[in-house]
């Protein structure tokens, strides 16, 4: 099982680094979106709740661009038979999907978080980086997850990009309120204050559930 | 029995002190959100059970339950607001965790037809809807366990409404409840045989047609499982 | 596992696509190191035929065993014991030949070295590095028959192998999945001189059904020409 991630997850960081579809896609959106907030709200500046939910929309929505790319490499050029014809745990590939995906995450967010403190927010980020990279690794890792299983989904059928929305949005609105309410506190014009745990428990708890639900039924989306 | 119930609902509960009449929307739209999530969350255990099984059967019970289920959440809505727009004078409150949770809960579901019709192949959209159905399922409860703990207070929960009010408010309100509930059985009874029927006769008439069965035009593409 | 068992055994098997039948009742033996060659129109299930044995694909009726293993419930014990050449070539057209090899190798727990050995075969080598979006399609071709052999299988299982192959490349991957490679294979096979002089056994499908199904010693390119007709 290890070896047979870690030969996907190589592969993925190979394709990406060739072909580099999503990780720069994903970066420019958000900073568009930024953009798009600046004229939308018609503020210079944002603080606490307002800043928060921007941050969450839009990294949101950029991982929407990273879940619809996600599995059509694999759809295109028969990469789930390849994978399916060795003999190894089929598991293994909602393991590498859910990191690549959490990895490019991370990648997107450690431009677009700096991006959004310099364009949009109001009070400085380092006061507030310590607990913000935890929300960020928490939400990151139930975007991951439920974005892989949504996007093996929708990967069979023909309207994929409005199947990726459609699905994962409503899954998705408890990782974004979660983040969004135990962000907001990190931002507040103020400065930063202590980060709300209950927030981040539910976050977890959230991110612990699906991941086990995906690592149950993932392998039923593989087979013919 | 949903008579027997409605009955009630008009001759027997009292009419509540600051909603007036309205609040009888109660008996309608409460009954009807717990039969439509349970019938979410049936609808998950089907497909379970579809997934381990491959009996295509299962599938049918999951979509059957699926489908009305989201019938009835329609009905709920449209209840609900009717009922938000009488009591608290705006057709839909934010603030009231348990509404905007419903609202996810539809959506999410609204996405179930298109996600079977986009599929092509008949066993995959079966298997897909099955891993959507479970999916989803989980959520329902996850999502309504958490609203229940971070309790809003606008909206009237059944169980308080029903263990201080009347013995009247109660009696109709489980008279309610089990009458939907009934109800909600009966229909998907009723759509189950349906579907059988017309698989049936399907099958019936390619034989009829020749020996060729096989090759009998094919059926439209359908979101609906195929027996 | 002993010699008499047979290397390929189906079991009048079917298999539907919604309420349409791609394969029914499809029954043979195929013994260890045989070739079967399977006739067909296009659509009488020839590739459903050969996903099934490739575990791709589930039976709905009856009974299907690749090397001795029923599937699909063993089919995790088949997998590395199986090449599989279908249409597609099952490779990623961003990496190059090798980086698409060396991701199978680790799949299959097969060596590097295996990797340049087998592009050398297939006279690959020299553009071992090149993305498979800038090959041709033979050498695309070329690529697939390395990764079909990668592990050494025991049964190949070849969808119209030499489609896109010229004549020079034929004879490179002969030895691989050709007659000579030892190894029990069933491929697909849509001429019926060149395909009945590889077979041992051949089976011609039409709309699903196995019209033919006889030694190749008994068939003559006149039984095989009129699946098609």
């Amino acid at each position: 099982m290890r070896g047979t991630v870690a030969a996907l997850l190589a592969k993925e960081l190979a394709l990406e680094l060739r072909t580099r579809e999503s990780v720069p896609a994903m970066v420019m959106f958000s900073i568009t979106t930024y953009v798009i907030f600046h004229f939308g709200l018609d503020a210079n500046t944002v603080d606490g709740d307002l800043a928060s939910g921007v941050l969450w929309v839009t990294l949101l929505f950029a991982a929407m661009l990273g879940v619809n790319r996600l599995f059509v490499a694999e759809h295109e050029q028969g990469g789930f038979d390849g994978f399916l014809l060795a003999p190894v745990d089929r598991t293994a590939m909602f393991v590498a999907k859910a990191i690549t995906l959490f990895g490019f995450l991370c990648v997107v967010e450690i431009v677009a978080v700096p991006a959004f403190a310099l364009l949009l927010l109001g009070p400085p980020l380092g006061q507030a980086l310590p607990g913000l990279i935890v929300v960020l690794l928490a939400a990151n890792i139930g975007i991951a997850v439920i974005g892989t299983l949504v996007a093996a989904l929708a990967i069979q059928t023909r309207a994929r990009d409005l199947m990726v929305a459609l699905l994962a949005l409503p899954l998705l609105v408890p990782v974004v309120l979660g983040a969004a309410r135990a962000t907001a506190p990190l931002l507040d014009h103020g400065g930063a204050q202590a980060l709300p745990g209950d927030w981040l428990a539910l976050l977890a708890l959230y991110d612990l559930l699906f991941a086990l639900i995906a690592y149950a039924i993932f392998d039923f989306l593989l087979e013919d | 029995m949903l008579t027997t119930a409605f009955a009630l609902v008009f001759f027997y509960a009292p009419v509540d002190a600051d909603q007036g009449i309205i609040q009888k929307i109660f008996y309608v739209h409460v009954p009807l959100a717990i039969v439509a999530l349970c019938g979410f969350v049936a609808g998950g255990i089907f497909g379970l059970m579809h997934l381990r099984t491959r009996d295509r059967r299962w599938d049918m019970r999951s979509y059957v339950t699926i489908h009305l289920s989201i019938v009835l959440a329609v009905g709920v809505l449209i209840t609900g607001s009717i009922w938000a727009r009488a009591s608290w004078g705006q057709w839909f409150v934010w603030d009231e965790p348990m509404l905007v949770v419903f609202l996810i809960v539809f959506l999410l579901y609204a996405t179930y037809q298109p996600l079977r019709f986009s599929i092509e192949d008949p066993e995959k959209q079966s298997r897909y809807a099955s891993v959507f159905a479970i999916t989803a399922g989980a959520f329902v409860p996850l999502c309504f366990g958490a609203v229940r703990m971070a309790e809003g207070l606008t909206h009237p929960q059944a169980a308080t409404m029903t263990t201080s009010g009347p013995a009247s408010v109660s009696q109709t309100f489980l008279i309610s409840l089990i009458g939907m509930a009934l109800l909600f059985v009966t229909l998907c009874k009723y759509e189950m045989a349906s579907k059988n029927a017309t698989f049936k006769l399907r099958a019936l008439r390619r034989r009829l047609a020749g020996e060729d069965d096989d090759f009998a035009a094919p059926v439209a593409r359908s979101a609906a499982p195929q027996l | 596992m002993p010699d008499s068992q047979p290397a390929v055994s189906l079991r009048g098997v079917g298999r539907r696509y919604g309420e349409r039948v791609v394969l029914r009742d499809v029954t043979f033996d195929l013994a260890m190191g045989q070739t079967l060659v399977v006739f067909g129109p296009n659509g009488a299930g020839k590739t459903t035929l050969l996903r099934m044995l490739a575990t791709l694909l589930r039976a709905h009726r009856g009974e299907v065993s690749v090397l001795g293993r029923a599937l699909p419930d063993d089919g995790y014990a088949v997998r590395g014991q199986i090449g599989f050449l279908g249409h597609e070539p099952l490779l990623y057209r961003e990496l190059s030949g090798r980086e698409n090899l060396r991701f199978h190798a680790r799949l299959h727990g097969v060596l590097a070295t295996r990797v340049d050995k087998v592009l050398e075969a297939v006279g690959m080598a020299h553009r071992a590095d090149d993305p498979v979006a800038e090959c041709s399609r033979g050498m695309v071709q070329r690529l697939a028959v390395a990764r079909a052999v990668l592990h050494e299988p025991e049964l190949l299982l070849l969808d119209e192998p030499l489609a896109n192959l010229d004549p020079a490349a034929i004879t490179q991957v002969d030895p691989l999945i050709g007659a000579q490679s030892g190894r029990t294979r069933v491929l697909t096979s849509h001429d019926p001189a060149a395909g009945l002089a590889e077979a041992d056994l051949v089976l011609g499908l039409k709309g699903g059904r196995a019209e033919l199904l006889a030694p190749a010693a008994d068939v003559t390119t006149d039984q095989i020409a009129e699946l098609y007709a």
